[in-house]
């Protein structure tokens, strides 16, 4: 250690804002001009994962562009707590259709400023898990075929909220919803089913892909600051803990949102053109179980009638994901 | 029909209408707890506040002292002698390693000393004179504080020099006396009268001739404690303290080559590193228990134990008769009491320092009204003041722990004391936030971070030197250190409450240090802001139904 200088900001860039670094290494949300591009007032569940993310996503999004933004809106949560007619959170030109056809509404409206030789203003496509893996997922995958210049952004709670917590495509094995009951001999989501919809994406050979959760704040707004300086299709999928579906605490949302990548059982990483450029390291791995308690979809894992076995499988997962991704340290 | 367009029939509204706030059943509530260092601090010190501006290091510094001063008057003295408590109380030791507090605080009692930061007395002259007896770390915090409050204070000191053990009991090595000097010079300047050798025979008459409305008594414990040894004439025996004392004077104490010494407090270990340096061969430590019942502190036993200080355990001192010490094993009983063996061992010895413990001389109380003698020591109410109204006590001659802290500690308690006492409005002290434990962080959010160490004197050089031997942090050191702090219980405005609502339920208020608001408008009552805060400053209280 002798002679060796070490720089030490107490909290560093774990925190939202830091008083000890630059007002510019601190976040978007840190500041108090901040967009609040989803504003109060909104329906969402109390410590709802899905607003706390949107918010971060577009206020970085608003910042990135200087204000010049517009987003289509699949159907789902997010759509219907932010918009109960005639009222809007929303505090940046927004559109909503249908459940399926957001990515290409976006696609529209981004041929439309094109065509208008509005170049400044850029254009986002979000929804949940169901819109983009499942209902959306045509247009999603049309539109990053045809190379349109849209920002989609999938909101991952894991299931069909909205209509009361069915599974989706994304939604994770062994997970109980309103259709995959904690019941049988395989209780909960089955194994060996679903999408894993990064690396579809990858798959497109897109210009940005990349994964985040709305427990690293950091991370995440400097995804979607790189994903505005790129043009073309660009897809960031943001794991959002639903504290309603999951069975879990309100206040715990963001605990769990850093569990979940510290277990290795969602990667946090970017990829350009097909290929994975980086990943979000593990800081403090740590045992799939301690994600998975406090989730009583996933009660039936554990007590006197649990099931180990499960439990195993899902580690197993996580190692794998930690093997491909190279996720420790 | 109704001039909108197709399909829609109400104009557009803002969700701004809705008030989420009806959800809820609990409200984030901004709090300010107890950080562990600070209840644990004998002087009282707002640790984690000074930290808190230590933290941006440059102009942050003189901010830090300034604060520190607020309630000790001695921070590079303290950096340097003070146990620290504070330390074993962190809740970072639960993390990693405790903050190094006490370096941070010599570094910056250093600066100021380095910089000639001063205080100045801002309060209007009270027209009261106190008098101060002993100029040792309790009395001189004592006057430092009432001369601040605007009283006119004189100390009256038996010694030649101030600084009471500060200078005739903590060794140079520990304590060099360059800062004792300047510290003590700042508090006098303040305008405070220092009488040298000014021995007070009694503390009531004393006050009258000297026409004082208060007397604050802090005349320490100077007298070493005897046992009785069965000795030859010829054999040399002193007590530590004595010793110690002599280190101050022009020649320098005769022990000899073999000095043994009696005893197992710091006193014993001070003795027995000091002989070391005076040129002993041998400077064996003789003990009646086991180390770890020792009252040493355990640095002090390993620094000794470095210098070539040999320790002798489970051993008491039987005879000292022709430069041979008798000692007799002896074993530790079920209660854990050191009974005698029977088998005895022989130590070539030149000198036997005691260091068995010290006592107070209480003469100049003798014949007062009111005071109250049990155990050696004057008994004193919560406000410092003895049963004789007027008279307060402190430091080592009251029944607490003997340190420098403590009697920092004490002045400064019973300073706030005698000005409500002589203003006739009893001092209130304000109401103690709840404790800020460890189970109340979110400690995610923190650096890792190891702790500085603070370089040593090589041992090969401190048996022949009294030089320092723990040295300062560095300005890089001391600011990584003092970053180290988790701000327990405090906001250090990181902004998480702002940034994790997910209803924009918090309201920045400003810049740094401005912090928040809960917008009860909104606010739904989810807890996220409390779920991440790191530090422990927010908490949910039910609303009432």
């Amino acid at each position: 250690m002798a002679g060796q200088k070490v720089k030490l900001y107490q909290a560093g860039t774990f925190v939202v804002g830091n008083r000890l670094l630059e007002p510019g290494e601190r976040t978007v949300q840190a500041r108090m001009d901040r967009s609040n591009s989803l504003t109060s007032g909104h329906r969402a569940c109390q410590g709802c994962g899905e607003a706390l993310g949107a918010r971060y996503v577009l206020d970085a999004a608003m910042r990135a562009t200087d204000g010049k933004l517009i987003a289509a809106n699949a159907t789902g949560c997010l759509e219907v707590f932010s918009t109960p007619f005639p009222e809007s959170s929303w505090q940046l030109p927004w559109v909503h259709s249908l459940f399926g056809n957001a990515p290409a509404v976006a696609s529209g409206v981004a041929a439309a400023l094109r065509v208008k030789g509005r170049e400044d203003v850029r254009v986002i496509g979000q929804g949940g898990d169901g819109g983009t893996v499942d209902i959306g997922f045509g247009c999603l995958s049309g539109m990053f075929e045809r190379g349109d210049d849209v920002f989609f952004v999938c909101y991952d709670n894991e299931a069909y909220m909205n209509t009361g917590v069915q599974r989706s495509g994304a939604t994770p094995p062994a997970a109980r919803t309103a259709n995959t009951k904690p019941i049988g001999e395989h209780p909960g989501n089955a194994f060996g089913q679903g999408k894993d919809m990064p690396r579809i994406a990858i798959a497109h050979g897109i210009p940005y892909v990349a994964t985040a959760t709305v427990a690293d704040l950091h991370d995440l707004e400097r995804k979607v600051e790189r994903a505005m300086e790129l043009h073309g299709p660009r897809y960031l999928h943001l794991f959002v803990p639903c504290p309603l579906g999951w069975g879990a605490q309100a206040r715990d949302t963001i605990k769990i949102a850093r569990l979940v990548r510290e277990t290795g059982l969602f990667p946090v990483f970017e990829a350009e053109h097909g290929e994975v450029t980086s990943v979000a390291k593990i800081r403090r791995r740590v045992p799939v179980e301690e994600y998975l308690r406090p989730q009583r979809r996933y009660a039936h894992l554990f007590g006197e009638h649990g099931h180990p076995e499960i439990v195993a499988r899902l580690q197993a997962m996580a190692d794998e994901n930690i093997r491909r991704y190279g996720l420790l340290r | 029909m109704n001039g909108k367009p197709y399909a829609i029939t109400l104009d557009v509204g803002s969700s701004l209408a809705n008030k989420t706030g009806n959800w809820r059943t609990e409200r984030a509530v901004y709090v300010d707890r107890m950080p562990p260092c600070n209840d644990a601090c004998p002087a009282g010190e707002n640790i984690q506040a000074w930290l808190y501006e230590a933290e941006d290091g440059n102009g942050g510094y003189e901010r830090a002292w300034r604060k520190l001063m607020e309630d000790n008057p001695l921070p590079a003295i303290m950096g340097r002698v003070c146990y620290h408590p504070c330390e074993t109380a962190c809740n970072r030791a639960q993390l990693d390693e405790g903050v190094g507090i006490h370096a941070v605080e010599r570094f910056i009692g250093d600066e100021a000393i380095r910089h000639g930061w001063r205080v100045e007395v801002e309060a209007e002259p009270s027209g009261k004179r106190v008098l101060v007896v002993g100029a040792g770390p309790s009395g001189l915090s004592a006057a430092y504080h009432l001369a601040l409050l605007g009283h006119a204070v004189t100390i009256y000191e038996a010694g030649p020099m101030a600084g009471g053990m500060m200078r005739f009991g903590i060794p140079q090595y520990r304590l060099p006396r360059d800062v004792l000097d300047a510290e003590v010079q700042r508090i006098l300047d303040l305008g405070i009268g220092l009488e040298l050798n000014r021995k007070v025979e009694n503390a009531e008459e004393e006050m009258r001739e000297g026409g004082f409305d208060a007397a604050f008594l802090a005349v320490g414990a100077h007298i070493g404690r005897r046992a009785y040894v069965p000795a030859g004439e010829a054999e040399r025996i002193l007590d530590a303290v004595s010793l110690l004392e002599s280190m101050e004077g022009e020649e320098r104490p005769r022990l000899g080559r073999r000095v043994a010494v009696y005893g197992g407090g710091d006193t014993a270990m001070d003795a027995a590193r000091t002989a070391r340096r005076l040129g002993a061969t041998d400077a064996v430590v003789v003990y009646r228990r086991t180390r770890d019942r020792m009252p040493a502190h355990e640095f002090e036993v390993e620094e000794a134990a470095q210098e070539g200080v040999k320790m002798k355990w489970l051993s008491t001192v039987k005879r000292f008769e022709q430069g041979r010490l008798v000692l007799e094993r002896m074993e530790l009983d079920e209660s854990g009491f050191p009974q005698p063996t029977g088998e005895v061992e022989e130590l070539a010895t030149d000198s036997l320092v005691l260091a068995l413990g010290q006592e107070a001389d209480l003469s100049l109380l003798e014949g007062v009204a009111g005071i109250e003698v049990a155990d050696g020591v004057v008994q004193v109410g919560p406000n410092m003041m003895t049963g004789h109204a007027g008279i307060f006590a402190g430091g080592d001659m009251v029944p607490a722990e003997r340190t420098v802290t403590v009697g920092v500690g004490h002045g400064k308690r019973a300073a706030r004391n005698i000005d409500g006492w002589l203003r006739g409005e009893p001092h209130e002290p304000g109401p103690r936030h709840r404790l800020a434990d460890f189970d109340s962080l979110n400690t995610w959010y923190y650096s890792d971070a190891p702790r500085a160490e603070q370089p040593r004197l090589e041992a090969a050089r401190r048996a022949s030197s009294f030089a320092e031997v723990v040295g300062g942090l560095d300005a890089d050191n001391a600011l990584y250190e003092a970053r180290r702090c988790l701000s327990c219980g405090n906001c250090f405005s990181c902004d998480n409450c702002y940034g994790v609502c997910p209803d924009n339920a918090v309201i920045k208020l400003g810049a740094p240090g401005e912090r928040y608001e809960i917008d009860l408008d909104f606010c739904k009552g989810c807890g996220l802001c409390v779920a991440e805060c790191p530090c422990g400053a927010i908490e949910m209280v039910p609303e009432e139904v």
